[in-house]
């Protein structure tokens, strides 16, 4: 979190964003349509992937759309060939915490209360369930945030790098409201790939900016 | 070796008291907090719960905040303000300030009251009820009346978020992002979360029995809990510094959304990657504060965990959760500053309700209070929903 | 029994969510739990839920779960069986 402290220890390897304009890895847009609406959306990447993996349909909206974006950011990248599980993080921030799920819950409340919506009313399960997909056992955290405080999150991620905490580690912004949504993650290892970035505040928040406009490729080192 | 980052002080609101003292006597005098709902408004009677032991008007009064503020909020600055004094520094403005505080319901008894109105006719109900719901407002009001603005952050990691608000903030501190961090959790008992509970069937009707072989479930609390963490230049000459926090560290479960995995294996690496941080063996803590809610799973896996560490005698053990009750995201907080005291005043605190060991595990808890141990290292587990797992050790300083 | 069976199979697969399964797909004594469907300790937990909306029946002690919700046949037993009462 040292800003300027520490020195470069962690690359930034690849990006994938969800948004009204579609899907996007690497800032290029996957072959589905964009759709305002998050449901459509979320199904019509879940589809795309191939692979069925049955609990995306009891996932809430925030977790969906982390999970949904933690795969697209892992396509051919099994992390856990090269880490150990323990070793492999995620830091996550939003601004509504699970507030969009918190309200349909409450809405249930008054016919016969939803236990499965219940257990998605913390923002941090989005994590458990992109760690239970993929086995990841690192260290996690959460921030509520009113706008995705990209120094903070390169500061902290910098951190666990040069703690040693993780050699790869998720981080980025999950946010769901009503029908406003936006999901952007960042894979940063402590190898850089072929086209990384060094992780800094610069960076992150210059990636954060170009893929959740839909028109920017993580190999921009200009 | 990094500098150490130091316990200057702590406070605490909860059921047994609404300062730190005052639960300590409750724990001396074996005084758990369970009871009816009194405060509450809520159709689920049946469930002992561990209410601050106060209306709102008096925590207004308490805290100074105004009667339409949020619970969480008046309970988080009340805590927050004992922990502050209690570490004998001057001015919030003398010191790089940072507040990082940790809730799961935010200001969700306003927006309770704003929504039956609300969902009748979408023009009623006070639309500024709803304008404290998102966690991160809590922080801020709070903030606020404290004079921190140098750095506020709000951490959200279920019943976890704590503990992982003082791993935050020691952070902060190590990369000299600042010199003071008041640092902990808060949460309101709110109908949500009483009802949500109650759809995960794990609520007892009578008062919960951590680590006991009856046990069948949790009460739920309320309250805050906060420490006042000091860089080792600002510790320097001070005296009365309570513990240093030695050790700590986060893991993942990857197992269920709210299920612990059968062998704990989150709890596991939690609990080794803080002992490995502070540079300690097992043998070495005296103390364990439990996460120890009183469910099936938790005290099994936690249990099995704490055993595969530390064999088949491990150090004393007890959930100060049979006294305040599970407070979500205030419990991290509340249980590091039990967990300080522990080290500072030799503090042993009982379990509660406690008659049979389980049949799966080596050891029971400890059911008797004591003070004036020699207690070097004491551990402290905070488990949470999303299979978050953090632990944290406190050390006596020098060591 | 074989409408009730046949019932529960939809009512399940909506209450569940279980969007890439159809009715054909659970047998009748499959195992619900672990292997099966694969269902977890929040499925039993609505599958209280369904009884009390679709049957009102209420289970107070979620410990009964593992038994009631051994397999659809189970479950329709169990129905039969209160509905009797």
């Amino acid at each position: 979190m040292g800003t300027g402290l520490h020195k470069e220890v962690a690359y930034i390897n690849a990006t994938s964003a969800i948004g009204a304009q579609g899907i996007f890895r690497n800032g290029q847009p996957l072959a589905v349509p964009g759709s305002a609406d998050v449901t459509v959306l979320l199904r019509a990447g879940y589809e795309q992937l191939g692979s069925p993996y049955p609990k995306f349909h009891k996932m809430d909206t925030l977790s969906k759309l982390g999970w949904l974006a933690a795969e697209i950011l892992l396509t051919g990248t099994p992390l856990l060939e090269r880490y150990a599980a323990g070793s492999v993080g995620l830091a996550l921030a939003n601004q509504s915490s699970s507030l969009d799920t918190d309200l349909r819950y409450f809405d249930t409340v008054k016919d016969i209360a939803s236990p499965a919506l219940f257990v998605y009313t913390l923002s941090n399960i989005v994590i458990g369930e992109i760690c239970i997909r993929h086995g990841f056992k690192g260290e996690n955290i959460f921030f509520v945030q009113p706008r995705f405080d990209t120094t903070g999150m390169a500061d902290y991620v910098q951190e666990l790098f040069a703690e040693q905490a993780v050699d790869a580690c998720i981080c980025g912004w999950v946010e769901v409201m009503h029908t406003h949504f936006e999901a952007a993650l960042f894979l940063v290892e402590k190898e850089a790939g072929s086209s990384a970035l060094p992780l800094n505040a610069h960076n992150l928040e210059k990636l954060y900016q170009s893929i959740t406009n839909g028109n920017g490729a993580t190999d921009s080192r200009s | 070796m990094m500098a150490p980052t130091w316990i200057a002080g702590g406070g605490v609101i909860c059921g047994i008291g609404q300062h730190v003292q005052a639960c300590v006597q409750a724990f001396q005098r074996m005084q758990p907090g369970m009871a009816p709902l009194q405060f509450l408004r809520s159709a689920h009677t049946a469930f002992p719960v561990v209410e601050v032991k106060a209306a709102n008007d008096h925590l207004a009064q308490l805290s100074g905040l105004p009667l339409s503020t949020a619970r969480t909020a008046m309970l988080s600055l009340i805590a927050a303000r004992e922990a502050w004094t209690s570490s004998g520094l001057d001015e919030v403005r003398d010191y790089r300030t940072a507040f990082v505080s940790a809730n799961t319901v935010g200001g969700m008894d306003k927006t309770e009251d704003f929504f039956p109105a609300f969902l009748q006719d979408q023009g009623k109900g006070r639309l500024h009820g709803v304008s404290q719901h998102e966690c991160g407002t809590i922080t801020e009001v709070v903030a606020d009346a404290l004079g921190i603005s140098h750095h506020i952050t709000t951490i959200s990691t279920a019943c976890s978020s704590g503990a992982n608000a003082l791993m935050y903030g020691a952070r902060l501190i190590h990369n000299n992002l600042a010199d003071v961090v008041i640092a902990g959790g808060a949460d309101a008992l709110t109908r949500f979360t009483l009802n949500g509970f109650n759809t995960l069937m794990i609520l007892d009707t009578a008062p919960s029995r951590p680590f006991d072989d009856s046990r069948r479930g949790l009460n739920l609390g309320e309250g805050a809990g906060y420490v006042v963490l000091v860089s080792d230049a600002v510790a320097k000459d001070r005296k009365g510094l309570w513990a240093t926090l030695s050790g700590f560290a986060n893991a993942n479960d990857a197992y269920h959304q709210t299920a612990s995995s059968p062998d704990g294996t989150g709890n596991y690496l939690a609990m080794q990657g803080a002992l490995h941080m502070a540079g300690l063996q097992p043998a070495d803590i005296r103390y364990i504060n439990l996460h120890g809610t009183g469910t099936q799973n938790n005290d099994l896996s936690e249990g099995l965990a704490i055993a595969r560490l530390f064999g088949n005698t491990p150090p004393p053990a007890s959930s100060t959760k049979s006294f305040t009750g599970h407070t979500l995201g205030a419990s991290g907080g509340i249980e590091a500053v039990f967990a300080a005291l522990s080290v500072r005043d030799g503090l042993l605190y009982p379990n509660a309700q406690f008659t049979t060991q389980m049949k799966e595990l080596p050891f029971s808890p400890i059911t008797t209070f004591s003070a004036g141990n020699d207690l070097r290292h004491v551990m402290s587990n905070s488990f949470g929903f999303g299979g978050n797992c953090s632990c944290l050790v406190f050390s006596k300083g020098g060591s | 029994m074989e409408q009730l069976i046949a019932d529960l199979k939809a009512q399940i697969i909506e209450q569940l969510n279980l969007q890439e399964v159809k009715p054909e797909d659970i047998g009748d004594d499959a195992p619900l739990f672990k292997e099966g469907l694969g269902l977890d300790s929040i499925d039993a937990l609505e599958l209280i839920v369904l009884l009390q909306q679709y049957y009102g029946i209420r289970i107070a002690n979620p410990d009964d779960g593992p038994r009631i919700f051994t397999s659809v046949r189970t479950i329709a037993e169990f129905i039969t069986e209160q509905k009797a009462k």
